[in-house]
C-alpha cells in the first residue's frame, strides 16, 4: 500500500467512505509528518494536533454510521488569515499577539460543516503582503523543492500563501485554504508544484478572513491536483449574507467539470504577456501548453489585453490604499499586542511600529500617501480608472475566447536570500497573476513542467467571471497532458 | 430690521450653518445586528463588527435606509437613487475600525429645505444641503480613573443621519428656530426621537461673521452642542469672539472648537499641526446603495402629515394661530387634539386642550404621553357640553373629577347628579322660590333697577346647585320678573 | 512626484506608525523608487473612464432590522490588552 500521505484528496475520500482507512489514521499520518518536517519547512504557525484527532474521531463515528459530509475526515491546513473559533489567528503578524477569535470564518466553517479536519494554521507573508513568505513574523517558509545544481540553497515557497503551498507539496496537509489578493494562491502553488485556484471575486465569502485589500481579496484552495482543488472549492464557495460583496449564484459541481475536456473551446493567448526578458523556459512551457490544448481539440486565438503592463502599478496603489484603512483597526486597544505609550497617540504609534513588520509598514504608508489630500486623484482615482480599463480588456477578450492561457510566474522559485533589497523587483513576481484580481476573474495555476534545475513551473488558466467550470476543464486538460509527477526533495 | 452684533467698528452680520447628527430610530445598528437601546450596560450591545474585529464585514439595515429616505422626503429633498458609502479614516479610541463608514461623495439625500417661523410671526426658508447616513462612534469616558479613559462601544455603529444646512441662518434665533423645526419634523416622521439630553440629536455649529455686503469670511465649527439653548448661546459667543479677533487686527483660523457651557465661551479643540486628512475613499466592503423609484414612492405615500401641512389644516378649521402653534409643536399633542376633536367642534376642542388640559398637565407635571385624562374621555366631556347635559362651569368640575378618579365624564355626571336641568317647569319652580325669598329685590327690579337681573341669575343657579341651564334661566327669569 | 523626509514624517504620523528620525531618509528613497515606478500610470488616457471601486455584487443587499447580535460583553472584551470592568481602557485622553 502507498503511504497514506500520498493519497490525493479524492482517493482519501473514497478510502474513508469505503472504511479501508480511518480519519484517525490519516490525520495521525499527517501529524507525524508535521512533527518531523515542520521544524524545517515552517509551514505551520500553529499545529492543533489534539483538536484534529478529536475531529478525526468524530468523523470516524459519522463515517461508521454511513454519514458524513463531502470532505468527511479530510485533514486540511488553514491559512492563518482565516479566523478560527478558539484557535489563535495571527495573520503572521506580531500585532495580533495571541488573538483568539470567538468566531469562525465562513469559508473554514463551510469546510468544517462538510467534515474536514483542521491540522493547524499555516504560515504566510504578514497580512498576506508578500510574494516569498519572507515577511512572516513567524519566520520564512522553506520551499520543499530545491535546485538540482544547488541542493543546499533554500528556496522561497512564494507568497503570500507560502505555508499553504509548501504544506501541500511536502505532504503536511491534504489540501489547504489560501487567499489571493495579487497572485497569492497561484504564485506559491506554481513555486511548489501544486495546484491552486483563485475563484471569481464574490464566489467565496470574505467574512472572517483578515482583510488585506477588500476589493481584491479572494479565498481559494491549494491542493495536490486540479480535481482536489475542485472538491475543496465546492465546499468553500457559496453565497454568504454576512459579506455584502458575496454574489448569490449557485455553486456548480466543479469536480465534474475537470474531466470535461476542451474540444471546441477557444483559448485566448494574450500577446502582452510575452514580456521583455522573460526566460526562454517560461516561453517554451507556454508554447507547450498551447500545443497540448490544440491537440485536445481547442482552438487557439490571439488576443490583446493592452493595459496589462499597467496592472502591477495599479495594484500597488489600490492594494496598499485599502490595506492602510483595513489595518487601522490594529491599534492595541481591543485585541492584540499593545506597546505602552505616554498617551494614546504614542501608544498607537509605538504599537503599530513594533507590531507591523517592515513590508506591512511600507505598504500602509504608501496607501496612506496615495489617499491623502492632494494625491487622491493622481494616484488612487487614476488607478481605479486604469483598473476599469484592465477589466474592460478582459470583457472584450471574452467576445473572442472562452478561457485564457498564460504562464503563472515569470520564473521558478528563487532563493530565500534573493530579491529582498528592491521592493519593485519583488512585486514583479505577480506580473501574470495580478490582472485577475483587478478584474475579479477566476484564475488557476497548474503544475506543467520543470525548469533546467528541476524546479516546478506552472501555467495559468483565466476564465470569465463565475465560469470556474471552464477554468477547471482547461486546467484538467493541461494537467492530463503535462502528466506532472515530479516530487519535491523534502516530503513527509 | 435684520439681526447684527455691534462691534467697535460697527455692525456685524453673522452667518450660521448647522450640521445635525440625528440618531436613526431602528432596532439594530446600521451595519450590525446589535441593539441600539439607550442606557444599556457597557459593551453589552456590541457585535464584533462594531468592535472592528479582524475579518468582520458590514451589512446594511433596510430600516435605516428607509428612515433616511423618509426624512429626506419630509425635508422636501431630492432622493438619490444611487448613493455610496465611503470610509473616513482617522484614529480615535472610540472608533474601533480606524475609520467611520459615512457617505462623502454620494449622499442618499440631496438638496431640500425647511420653513421656520420666527417670534415676530415671519417665516424664512433654510436650505438643506444634504443628508447622509453614517455610523456613530463609541463613547469615551474620561472622568472615572486618574490615568485612564474608558471605552464603551454600545453606540459604535448606531445609524446617524447627518443633516447639513446651507449657511442661511443670520441670528441665534434663526438657528434655534431651525433646530426646533428640524426636530419637530424628525419626530413627526418617527425617524429620530430628537432627544438631545441622551445625545440622539447633536449639532455642529458653523459660524462666521461679516460686514454687510461682504462675501463669507472664515468659519469655525463648534462641535457637539447638545441643546437648542446652547446652540443659540454658542452662535452668539463664537460670533462675538470672531468679531473681537477681526477688530483687533487678527484673522480667524478655520478650526474646530468646543462650547464651554459653564463659562459660555467657545475654546479651541485641536491644535493645528494635528489637522485631519481623512483620506476618504469608497468602502470596498459595501457595493453601491441602489433604490427603486417605486420603493421611494411607496414611502412617500405612507408619509404622515407634516407640521406645515397640519398647521395649514388647523388654521383652515378656524383655530387661532396661537392654538395652532402649541397644538402642532409636538406630534403627540396634535394626535391627542385630533382624537378629542374627532367629529366635534374643533374650536371647542382646541379651547379645552390648550386651556384646562394644558393647565392640568403643567400643574401635575405630566407629559402628553402620560395624560391625566384620556383624549377619548375629554371628547366625551365635550359631547356633554354640546348637548347641554352639563353647563360650561359644571364641565370644569367634571374635568377635575375625571383627573381624580379616571372615570368617564358620563359616569361622573351620573354618580354625582351633575346633569344640567333643562326642564322648564323645574327651573320655573326654582325661580319662584328665589322670587319669594327676595320680594323686596323683585320690587326694586320691577321699579327699574335692571342691574339686579344678574343677582337673580346667580341666586337661581345657586339654588339649582349649578345644574340649571343658564340660557333657560335667563329666558325664564326675564319672563317671570316682567 | 517625489517625497522628502518631512513628507514621510507626515505620512507616518497620519498612519500612526512611529518612525525613528534616522530611518526617514531611507524610507523616502524607497518611497520615491516605488512612486517613480507607479508614475507610469500617468501615461494612460483615462478621460471619461468611470473608476472601478470594487468587484462582486453590484448593489447592496439589505438586512432586516432585527437584533441578532450583541449581549456578549465578555467575548468582546476577552482579547483586550487592558480593561476596567466592562470597559476597554486606554491612557487618559484629554480633549
Ligand atoms: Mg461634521
Ligand atoms: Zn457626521
Amino acid at each position: 500500500m502507498t503511504r497514506l500521505t500520498e493519497l490525493t484528496l479524492a482517493q482519501a475520500r473514497d478510502a474513508l467512505k469505503a472504511r479501508t482507512l480511518t480519519a484517525r489514521e490519516l490525520t495521525q499520518a499527517y501529524l507525524d509528518g508535521i512533527a518531523a518536517l515542520n521544524p524545517r519547512i515552517n509551514a505551520y504557525i500553529t499545529v492543533t494536533a489534539e483538536k484534529a484527532l478529536a475531529q478525526a474521531d468524530a468523523s470516524d463515528a459519522r463515517l461508521a454510521a454511513g454519514q458524513g459530509g463531502p470532505l468527511e475526515g479530510i485533514p486540511l491546513g488553514i491559512k492563518d488569515l482565516f479566523c478560527t473559533e478558539g484557535t489563535r489567528t495571527t495573520a503572521a503578524s506580531r500585532i495580533l499577539g495571541d488573538f483568539t477569535p470567538p468566531y469562525e470564518s465562513t469559508v473554514s466553517g463551510n469546510l468544517k460543516r462538510d467534515g474536514a479536519i483542521f491540522l493547524g494554521k499555516l504560515n504566510l507573508d504578514e497580512f498576506a503582503m508578500g510574494s516569498s513568505n519572507a515577511t512572516s513574523a513567524f519566520g520564512p517558509v522553506e520551499n520543499p523543492w530545491s535546485r538540482a545544481n544547488d541542493p543546499a540553497k533554500r528556496l522561497v515557497p512564494g507568497g503570500s500563501s507560502g505555508g499553504s503551498a509548501a504544506a501541500v507539496a511536502a505532504r503536511l496537509a491534504l489540501g489547504a485554504t489560501a487567499t489571493d489578493t495579487g497572485g497569492s494562491i497561484r504564485q506559491p502553488a506554481a513555486f511548489c508544484g501544486v495546484a491552486g485556484i483563485k475563484p471569481t471575486y464574490g464566489r467565496c465569502s470574505r467574512f472572517g478572513v483578515v482583510a488585506f485589500a477588500s476589493s481584491l481579496d479572494q479565498a481559494g484552495p491549494i491542493a495536490r491536483d486540479v480535481t482536489d482543488c475542485a472538491l475543496m472549492l465546492n465546499s468553500m464557495a457559496g453565497f454568504d449574507p454576512k459579506d455584502s460583496t458575496s454574489v448569490d449564484v449557485a455553486v456548480p459541481d466543479f469536480a465534474a467539470a475537470v474531466a470535461r475536456g476542451v474540444k471546441g473551446l477557444r483559448i485566448g493567448i494574450p500577446r502582452e504577456y510575452r514580456m521583455d526578458g522573460m526566460p526562454a523556459e517560461i516561453e517554451a512551457l507556454w508554447q507547450q501548453g498551447i500545443a497540448w490544448l490544440k491537440a485536445e481539440g481547442a482552438s487557439i486565438v490571439d488576443i490583446s489585453l493592452p493595459h496589462t503592463k499597467y496592472a502591477l502599478p495599479t495594484y500597488y496603489i489600490v492594494a496598499p490604499a485599502e490595506a492602510s484603512s483595513n489595518l487601522a483597526r490594529y491599534d492595541g486597544v481591543r485585541f492584540g499586542k499593545r506597546e505602552p505609550g505616554a498617551d494614546l497617540i504614542d501608544l498607537y504609534e509605538k504599537t503599530r511600529a513594533a507590531g507591523f513588520g517592515a513590508e506591512v509598514r511600507r505598504r500602509i504608508m504608501i496607501g496612506t500617501y496615495v489617499l491623502s489630500a492632494g494625491y487622491y486623484d493622481a494616484y488612487y482615482l487614476k488607478a481605479q480608472q486604469v483598473r476599469a480599463l484592465i477589466k474592460r480588456d478582459f470583457d472584450l477578450a471574452w467576445e473572442k475566447c472562452d478561457a485564457i492561457l498564460t504562464p503563472a510566474t515569470p520564473s521558478a522559485a528563487f532563493g530565500l536570500d534573493e530579491k529582498h533589497d528592491d521592493p519593485v523587483a519583488m512585486y514583479l513576481n505577480d506580473v501574470f497573476t495580478v490582472t485577475a484580481n483587478l478584474a475579479g476573474i477566476p484564475g488557476m495555476a497548474v503544475p506543467a513542467g520543470l525548469d533546467a534545475n528541476g524546479l516546478p513551473l506552472a501555467l495559468q488558466v483565466l476564465g470569465k467571471p463565475f465560469d470556474e467550470e471552464t477554468v477547471f476543464a482547461v486546467s484538467g486538460a493541461v494537467e492530463r497532458a503535462a502528466g506532472f509527477t515530479a516530487k519535491p526533495q523534502v516530503m513527509a | 430690521m435684520s439681526y447684527t452684533l455691534e462691534g467697535k467698528t460697527g455692525p456685524w452680520e453673522i452667518v450660521v450653518g448647522l450640521e445635525v447628527h440625528a440618531q436613526v430610530i431602528s432596532n439594530s445598528k446600521l451595519f450590525s445586528g446589535a441593539a441600539t437601546a439607550f442606557g444599556a450596560e457597557p459593551n453589552s450591545q456590541v457585535s464584533f463588527i462594531d468592535a472592528g474585529f479582524p475579518g468582520m464585514l458590514p451589512t446594511i439595515n433596510e430600516v435605516c435606509i428607509a428612515q433616511a429616505v423618509r426624512t429626506g422626503l419630509g425635508l422636501k429633498a431630492e432622493i438619490n437613487l444611487w448613493s455610496r458609502f465611503d470610509r473616513k479614516n482617522y484614529f480615535y479610541a472610540d472608533l474601533p475600525q480606524g475609520y467611520q463608514i459615512s457617505q462623502f461623495a454620494h449622499p442618499i439625500v440631496g438638496k431640500g429645505e425647511i420653513e421656520v417661523t420666527l417670534a415676530d410671526g415671519s417665516t424664512k426658508m433654510i436650505g438643506i444641503t444634504r443628508l447622509h447616513l453614517e455610523q456613530d462612534a463609541g463613547k469615551s469616558i474620561h472622568d472615572q480613573h486618574p490615568s485612564k479613559s474608558f471605552i464603551d462601544l454600545n453606540r459604535s455603529g448606531v445609524a446617524l443621519m447627518e443633516i447639513v444646512s446651507e449657511p442661511d441662518m443670520r441670528s441665534p434665533e434663526e438657528a434655534g428656530a431651525y433646530l426646533t423645526k428640524l426636530r419637530q419634523i424628525l419626530r413627526y416622521l418617527g425617524t429620530c426621537d430628537g432627544n438631545m439630553d441622551e445625545g440622539s440629536m447633536r449639532a455642529d455649529v458653523n459660524v462666521s461673521v461679516r460686514k454687510a455686503g461682504e462675501e463669507f469670511r472664515t468659519r469655525c465649527e463648534v462641535k457637539n452642542v447638545n441643546s437648542i439653548r446652547f446652540v443659540m448661546q454658542a452662535v452668539e459667543a463664537e460670533a462675538l469672539r470672531q468679531i473681537e479677533v477681526w477688530e483687533s487686527g487678527g484673522t480667524v483660523d478655520q478650526e474646530t472648537r468646543l462650547f464651554d457651557t459653564a463659562r459660555g465661551i467657545t475654546r479651541s479643540m485641536r491644535s493645528k499641526e494635528d489637522a485631519h486628512d481623512y483620506r476618504y475613499f469608497p468602502d470596498p466592503d459595501l457595493p453601491p446603495l441602489v433604490l427603486e423609484q417605486s420603493w421611494v414612492d411607496a414611502i412617500k405615500a405612507s408619509l404622515p402629515e407634516l407640521p406645515d401641512e397640519r398647521r395649514a389644516r388647523y388654521l383652515a378649521l378656524g383655530l387661532t394661530p396661537y392654538d395652532v402653534h402649541v397644538l402642532t409643536l409636538e406630534k403627540e399633542t396634535a394626535v391627542f387634539f385630533e382624537t378629542v376633536a374627532k367629529g366635534r367642534d374643533a374650536k371647542l376642542a382646541a379651547n379645552w386642550v390648550t386651556g384646562d388640559f394644558f393647565a392640568a398637565l403643567n400643574r401635575l407635571k405630566r407629559d402628553i404621553s402620560d395624560p391625566p385624562v384620556t383624549a377619548e374621555h375629554l371628547g366625551e366631556l365635550l359631547d356633554l357640553v354640546s348637548d347641554n347635559t352639563v353647563s360650561g362651569s359644571l364641565a370644569k368640575q367634571v374635568f377635575e373629577a375625571m383627573i381624580e378618579t379616571g372615570k368617564a365624564p358620563g359616569v361622573i355626571v351620573e354618580e354625582r347628579g351633575l346633569k344640567q336641568v333643562t326642564d322648564t317647569g323645574a327651573i320655573e319652580k326654582v325661580i319662584a322660590e328665589v322670587m319669594a325669598a327676595n320680594e323686596g329685590k323683585v320690587a326694586e327690579y320691577r321699579s327699574g333697577k335692571d342691574k339686579l337681573f344678574g343677582f337673580f341669575v346667580g341666586q337661581t343657579m345657586k339654588a339649582s346647585g349649578g345644574k340649571a341651564n343658564p340660557a333657560m334661566v335667563n329666558e325664564l327669569l326675564k319672563k317671570m320678573l316682567a | 512626484m517625489s517625497v522628502d523626509t518631512a513628507a514621510i514624517r507626515r505620512i507616518a504620523k497620519l498612519a500612526r506608525i512611529h518612525v525613528e528620525e534616522e530611518a526617514l531618509p531611507g524610507l523616502a528613497a524607497e518611497f520615491n523608487g516605488i512612486l517613480q515606478w507607479i508614475e507610469q500610470l500617468q501615461q494612460v488616457d483615462t478621460s471619461g473612464v468611470e473608476p472601478m471601486a470594487g468587484g462582486g455584487a453590484t448593489a447592496l443587499r439589505w438586512r432586516q432590522d432585527e437584533v441578532t447580535d450583541g449581549g456578549q460583553a465578555e467575548k468582546v472584551l476577552a482579547n483586550a490588552p487592558d480593561r476596567e470592568g466592562e470597559y476597554f481602557a486606554v491612557p487618559k485622553v484629554v480633549e
